[in-house]
């Protein structure tokens, strides 16, 4: 028997459907797909077979061990110094062709710590550039959520009053957001500039030119740094206006009757505006970090992942893998693995942001 | 001592004059009651006595200070809000406690100061619950009890009983009546449910347009209205007013009539009347009765509603005009009967026609 919501909805379906296959096809296939590509050899465009690899693409990405050396004694068994360090053998002789440990075969030191007393801890990657990548996207998330969640607030809370013109501030806060990613990515570029960028000529004019020219892109110490910021900056507008869509569901009575009892500036943001701001703030952490975790456009504009792999990020490996090295299943799986990390940061946050009943 | 007194006290929103000139003193522990028709400024006027509005000009003083540019939290009043505005993320115990909470109050007399409130108010069950968790009245009471931990020295209540049904309107009417006489503050209350001002008020403040009408104890309003507006606003079912013609002026009385009224003299004390002037009398249906004999007022009956110990009565008079009778018993009429009335000229007004 036809039920209603098919026969009845025909018009409904109809207008319905492009939007449905569109999504079909776009986003429900792609996500089957690369789930099925991740545990195969498939390549781009390659004569040969697809094969069944199993768990291979994802242990060669996550592959990760560590190695305790002691250093190099000579034969009176003193350690060998060299530059004022202890010298440790040579990692290569481990990791290159050596039949002992097979299991250590590809493997590059990735960093490498000392727990006190003479040994040395390395920790070794399969694939070096990937764990930056996550550590990168990491940071970009601990730094990006925080930050640009309290400053949308702070904006909202000031945007949130009733003053003329307060409506061209909105606008202008509003502003980047509208600008596609991908220009203002250019723009910065400019502006982070190492010779004649405006950021180098603002702190060169405002400081007397005490601060020099800094290379900000192209420094591996600043370029992340100067990625966050330009990315807080961008996306501040549209947080800035859910926290305000957020604000004006808490009724004015309840302001007023708190100024009755003499609350402060202060204590009307902790009991009142805080208490009401929170599915608001539940929903924009949740957004902002997926949106952080996609980071690539500014990536993919301004440093390339470089320099030194200082701004490699996960999308951005995927991206390159799948297309740029055409290696589309070792791609596939990186964005099956960013699935699951999303997917498990989302629940945690929702589980630890729940309604305590 | 919290005397409240406004001294022409207007307010404007832009070209909007909302309060137009207002005088009004509320003496300490008074009841004081505002009403008047939707829109006419009550809630406006009681949020400027709260703070949350400023004063456009006037003076306003709450016990010996002038408050125009004072804080609402220096004011030293608790307001409870039509809405409750109690806060949804609170239990009913941390909303009470709010104002000593803001003040940083130790935990101890926090509890003791909720306890007696909640004592007051008969909610000790309700103190863990949360806002979603309580009926409407539960609700209110958690607003007052709100207001009064921090025993001001003034309340205000701004229609805190519209939300809730008839019966329940009764209760919280009663116990906030009791509530008074329990704390001995200076309480001003908003309505524009005239049962709730007759029956709370010790005075009872009218307002119309922005501006008031009379302000007076609730049988002073009821038995010696100023005007036609308090006539008509006060007493339910509400005043009948009979167009009729002066036909002699004689020191404090004057002679009217009608078509349907026969020659009765009336007290002319808001006179000045004329002879041969239009004016309107004033009859309250509650001190109408049938005529034994003749009658003064001559017509027909169009509608009776028994009600038990009252019946009501429409009398379609000779003029063809309606006007209501409130009989107190149970008595029938047929239809179309002619009805004869008859009042005592001591209790009808004579009004000179508005203009
Ligand atoms: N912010 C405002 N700006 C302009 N006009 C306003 C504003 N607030 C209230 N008014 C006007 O002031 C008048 C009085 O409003 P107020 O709320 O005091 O009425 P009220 O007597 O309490 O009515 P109700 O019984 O319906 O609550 C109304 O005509 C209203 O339109
Ligand atoms: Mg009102």
């Amino acid at each position: 028997m036809a039920s209603k919501f098919t026969v009845s909805n025909r018009t409904g379906w109809l207008m319905a459907g492009p939007a449905v296959l569109l999504i079909a096809g776009f986003v429900i296939l792609p996500f089957f797909l690369a789930i099925g590509f991740s545990f195969t050899n498939q390549r781009l465009v390659s004569p040969n077979p697809t094969e069944f690899t199993g768990l291979a693409n994802y242990r060669q990405l996550l592959g990760v061990t560590t190695l305790t050396l002691d250093p190099v004694r000579d034969e009176a068994g003193a350690v060998v110094m060299k530059d004022g360090e202890p010298e440790y053998p040579s990692l290569r002789s481990l990791t290159r062709n050596n039949p002992d440990r097979p299991d250590l075969a590809g493997m590059r030191e990735w960093f490498s710590f000392s727990t006190g007393g003479d040994s040395r801890t390395y920790v070794l990657a399969r694939d070096v550039v990937f764990m930056k990548a996550i550590v990168n996207t990491f940071i970009f998330v601990l730094v990006v959520a925080p930050v640009q969640a309290g400053l949308a607030l702070g904006l909202a809370l000031l945007i949130n009053q009733r003053l003329r013109g307060i409506n061209v501030f909105r606008a202008i806060y509003f502003m980047p957001v509208v600008v596609s990613i991908v220009v203002v990515s250019l723009l910065w570029r400019l502006i982070y500039d190492g010779q004649s960028g405006l950021l180098n000529n603002l702190l060169g004019t405002i400081s007397f030119g005490l601060i020099p020219p800094v290379d900000w892109l192209g420094n591996p110490s600043t370029a992340l740094g100067s990625i966050i910021a330009m990315s807080i900056w961008q996306a501040v507008g549209f947080h800035m206006v859910i926290w305000l869509s957020g604000l004006q569901t808490i009724s004015p009575t309840l302001y007023e009757a708190a100024a009755i009892e003499g609350a402060s500036k202060w204590q009307v943001f902790r009991y009142i505006t805080w208490p009401g701001l929170r599915n608001t703030a539940v929903l924009i952490l949740i957004v902002i970090t997926m949106q952080a975790f996609g980071l690539f456009a500014q990536i993919d504009v301004m440093t390339n992942g470089g320099p030194l792999d200082s701004t490699q990020t996960i999308v951005f490996q995927a991206i390159e893998r799948g297309y740029g090295k055409q290696d589309i299943s070792g791609g596939s799986a990186i964005s099956v693995i960013l699935f699951v990390i999303v997917l498990s940061i989302s629940l945690i946050q929702r589980w630890l942001t729940r309604e305590k009943s | 001592m919290a005397r409240i007194s406004l001294k022409d006290v207007k307010k404007c929103y832009g070209n909007a004059h909302v309060i137009k000139g207002v005088d009004i003193e509320v003496e300490d522990g008074e009841f004081c009651v505002f009403v008047g028709p939707s829109g006419c400024g009550k809630s406006t006027l009681l949020r400027m006595i709260a703070g949350l509005e400023d004063i456009t000009s006037g003076q306003m003083t709450i016990g010996d200070k002038v408050v125009n540019e004072l804080p609402p939290a220096e004011r030293g009043v608790a307001m409870v809000f039509q809405s409750y505005a109690i806060f949804p993320h609170m239990t009913v115990r941390e909303n009470v406690a709010f104002g000593l909470t803001i003040a940083g109050a130790s935990k101890a007399e926090k509890d003791a100061k909720v306890a007696e409130a909640a004592r007051i108010l008969q909610m000790e069950h309700l103190l863990d619950r949360r806002p979603s968790q309580l009926s409407g009245g539960q609700r209110q009471r958690v607003a007052i009890g709100r207001a009064i931990v921090r025993k001001p020295q003034v309340f205000l209540f701004d229609e805190p009983l519209s939300n809730l049904d008839a019966a329940l309107r009764m209760d919280m009417r009663m116990e906030i009546g009791k509530l008074h006489n329990q704390l001995g503050a200076t309480m001003i209350y908003v309505t524009h449910d005239q049962v709730e001002a007759m029956t709370l008020a010790d005075k009872i403040v009218v307002l119309k347009d922005g501006k008031v009408m009379q302000i007076g104890a609730p049988m002073e309003l009821y038995h010696n209205p100023a005007n036609l507006f308090v006539a008509g606003f006060l007493g339910a079912p509400s005043m009948n007013f009979i167009d009729v013609t002066v036909q002699a002026v004689n020191g404090t009385k004057a002679l009217v009539s009608n078509a349907a009224l026969d020659p009765v003299e009336v007290s002319a004390a808001r006179g000045p009347f004329t002879v041969g002037e239009k004016a309107i009398l004033g009859l309250r249906p509650q001190y109408l009765s049938v005529a034994e004999g003749a009658g003064r007022l001559h017509g027909a009956v169009a509608l009776t509603e028994r009600l038990g110990a009252e019946t009501v009565v429409e009398v379609t008079l000779k003029d063809g005009k309606p006007l209501i009778a409130a009989l107190s018993q149970d008595r029938v009429f047929p239809l179309g009967a002619a009805g004869d009335l008859d009042f005592d000229p001591a209790t009808a007004h004579l009004f000179r026609p508005e203009v």
